[in-house]
């Protein structure tokens, strides 16, 4: 099994007609990902790489039965999209755009929860259930069926880690990048417990980095709630203080959100914490 | 991003916040003149650096003359604060505190909101009282589908100040704090101390605000108070070519794709015993353009000996990138050794590509960082 995403997964893509929407609604299909029509306000009714366009997202659910949609727009629209999609009925959000502003997010976070819908991102590479289902900009080749569930704040540095755990013969139930903005929707917390419950996990990776204290967090939840054994890793050990590491988010600041609190905190929780990506699969091992 | 205090002072007028009354001088004469300006017997020099703890860097002064006007002029104005040359001063007039108090709002990632942060403990470090006093520490998080109705901001306001005159001034100052806050997609606005005055006037001493890069398309108004220091500028530069940089002391040049990636790569040079240069994330994808361009940026840090490459190739291709770098490196005359690790999809053609160039290809990051690590020493002798 995994979580979020399998083969009932039924996908919009907002944005369909942009540049990355169009490429990666293409990939996604590719994978095998049912993705079953796109909007573009103003083309509904026409088709792009064969997959029918409505002019809202509430007409691809209606007609098409779509369930989950994912987020091409660019950073001004987001807020609009998010929203929109939050009111047509799918269950789940996923935005992959990044530079999005952060009370936009506030806002359409708020909004989303209101209406009961789950939201992944903004600012992140989506999520993957290998063999079922990818949604958003992952490189689906590098994933293996299995069971470790991967959560994580990166793209690429998510990338480098599965390719450790596939190349060490353990497959991934599912894998999700949060995203690396300041605020963005389902995170730690929200989908340990996930994980915790689906049948079909029986490990986690967790990768976080530098900033807030999501980690700490995080920590304390595995300590409490987590049966399942957990391996973490946390980048920006060399960050310096007060400067924004690429992601919105990855910023110590005041002295607080650094990667030795992070680490402390997992180790005080029983949580191993590698000190290079390649270390993962053993600690696992270990744990299992 | 973050402006002087004068600025956002300027903004807080704006939206009918009172602030204690000041003028901005580049030099001791205008400091003088606007002591004149004030009709205040006593003021206060402060320097207006991108940076706290002025006061205890002694940039921050009082003064009750024009002797002493001229004396604290005089130390402030060129003084260095943390790294921060002080060209600037604001001279306020006096206020008499009665009391102190801490107000401010800012985005809280945890309730992924707006948050009211009160204290009655004001002047202090707001994150020292946080760590020692949370008790002291009062939080309201702001439903941004409704923001702060007056019974909410009144609510608020009795929870820090004891009596209703003062109540009545707090509720549209918190008001009209949170408007200034989203309409200018700030990330704080932070008024430390917020006093009331012996005479029962409430009043912002100080102001503190920092603003959303990511929202700087939409608010004209704060971009072009952007002042960015020597480091910002080479990071600005790198932003309008579509990289993310941070300059950083060590030896070893770090090109990646992705921001994780990036700082992974950086811990784990350190944890070989090197020294990273920088934090360079270039985006998704590797043209031959934007390698030409960040090798630029990269090798213009005279302490670079060795460029590390790291690029994991997953839906671009690694036999792509591969082409591209040897493209770039037609253009590139350099005699620093570059490592380059590609790993991905079509790895193997990738490096097949790369056998026979000047490069040194490792198959891991490991690999790739002992061999960056060992040359840069090799280098450093």
């Amino acid at each position: 099994m995994s979580i979020l995403i399998n083969k009932d997964t039924r996908l919009v893509v907002q944005g369909i007609t942009g540049r990355d929407g169009g490429f990666h609604a293409a990939k996604m299909e590719e994978y095998g990902t049912n993705v079953v029509a796109g909007t573009s306000p103003g083309k509904g009714g026409q088709h792009a790489l064969g997959i029918p366009v409505f002019n809202s997202v509430a007409d691809a659910v209606n007609q098409e039965g779509a369930n989950t949609s994912v987020i091409f727009v660019p950073a001004p629209f987001v807020k609009d999209a998010i929203m929109e999609a939050a009111d047509s009925g799918v269950s789940l959000i996923i935005c992959i755009t990044e530079g999005v502003p952060t009370l936009d997010v506030v806002e359409a976070k708020r909004y989303a929860d209101l209406k009961g819908v789950s939201l992944i991102g903004p600012n992140c590479p989506g999520l993957i259930s290998p063999g079922k289902s990818l949604v958003g900009i992952m490189p689906g080749n590098i994933f293996k069926e299995g069971s470790t569930g991967v959560i994580s704040r990166s793209g690429t540095l998510t990338y480098e880690v599965v390719h450790n755990l596939t190349i060490g013969g353990i497959g991934q139930s599912t894998a999700i990048g949060v995203g690396g903005d300041p605020v963005v929707g389902l995170y730690y917390l929200e989908l340990l417990k996930m994980f915790e419950n689906d049948p079909e996990t029986d490990s986690i990776v967790l990768i976080g980095e530098i900033g807030g204290d999501a980690e700490e967090q995080a920590a304390q939840y595995i300590k409490d709630h987590v049966t399942k054994p957990v391996a973490a890793f946390i980048a920006g050990v060399t960050a310096p203080p007060g400067k924004r590491m690429g992601h919105a988010g990855a910023i110590i600041s005041s002295g607080t959100g650094t990667a030795k609190e992070k680490t402390d905190a997992f180790a005080k929780a029983g949580v191993p914490v590698a000190s290079e990506p390649a270390q993962i699969p053993d600690l696992l091992r270990t744990r299992r | 991003m973050k402006i002087h205090e004068y600025q956002a002072k300027d903004f807080f007028t704006q939206y009918s916040i009172p602030v204690a009354e000041g003028i901005v001088c580049r030099d001791v004469d205008s400091c003088l003149e606007a002591y004149k300006n004030l009709f205040s017997e006593v003021v206060v020099i402060k320097a207006q650096v991108h940076t706290g703890g002025r006061g205890k860097a002694g940039g921050v002064k009082i003064a009750k003359s024009p002797q002493e006007v001229r004396q604290h002029a005089e130390a402030i104005l060129g003084m260095d604060i943390k790294g921060f040359k002080v060209d600037r001063v604001m001279v306020a007039q006096g206020v008499n505190i009665a009391s102190e108090y801490y107000l401010s709002f800012v985005i809280d990632r945890n309730s992924r909101s707006v948050v009211l942060i009160m204290s009655r403990e004001g002047g202090m470090d707001i994150e020292e009282v946080a760590a020692t006093a949370p008790e002291k520490i009062i939080k309201i998080a702001i439903d941004p589908l409704i923001g702060i109705p007056e019974f909410l901001a009144r609510k608020a306001a009795f929870m820090l100040f004891d009596s209703f005159d003062v109540v009545k001034q707090a509720v549209p100052l918190i008001q009209n704090l949170y408007k200034l806050f989203t309409e200018t997609d700030a990330s704080l606005a932070e008024i430390n101390p917020l006093v009331v005055t012996k005479e029962g006037k409430l009043i912002a001493i100080d102001g503190k605000m920092n603003f959303d890069d990511n929202a700087l398309y939409r608010q004209p108004e704060v971009e072009a108070l952007f002042e960015p220091d020597e480091e910002e500028k080479r990071e600005q530069d790198a932003k309008s070519k579509g990289f993310s940089y941070v300059h950083l002391k060590g030896k070893i040049g770090c090109m990646v794709n992705g921001a994780g990636l990036a700082m992974a790569t950086m811990d784990m040079i350190k944890l070989y015993g090197g020294e990273p240069a920088n934090f360079l994330d270039i985006g998704g994808s590797s043209n031959p353009n934007k390698v030409i361009e960040a090798m630029k940026l990269l090798t213009s840090d005279p302490e670079v000996n060795v460029v590390l490459i790291n690029i994991f190739g997953g839906i671009t291709r690694c036999d792509d990138v591969a082409r591209g770098l040897i493209e770039a490196f037609k253009y590139l005359k350099t005699d620093i050794p570059v490592v380059i690790r590609l790993t991905g999809t079509n790895e193997a053609e990738g490096r097949e590509l790369l056998k026979g160039t000047s490069f040194h290809s490792a198959q891991t990051m490991s690999m790739a960082i002992s061999k960056s690590v060992e040359l840069s020493k090799n280098r450093g002798k």
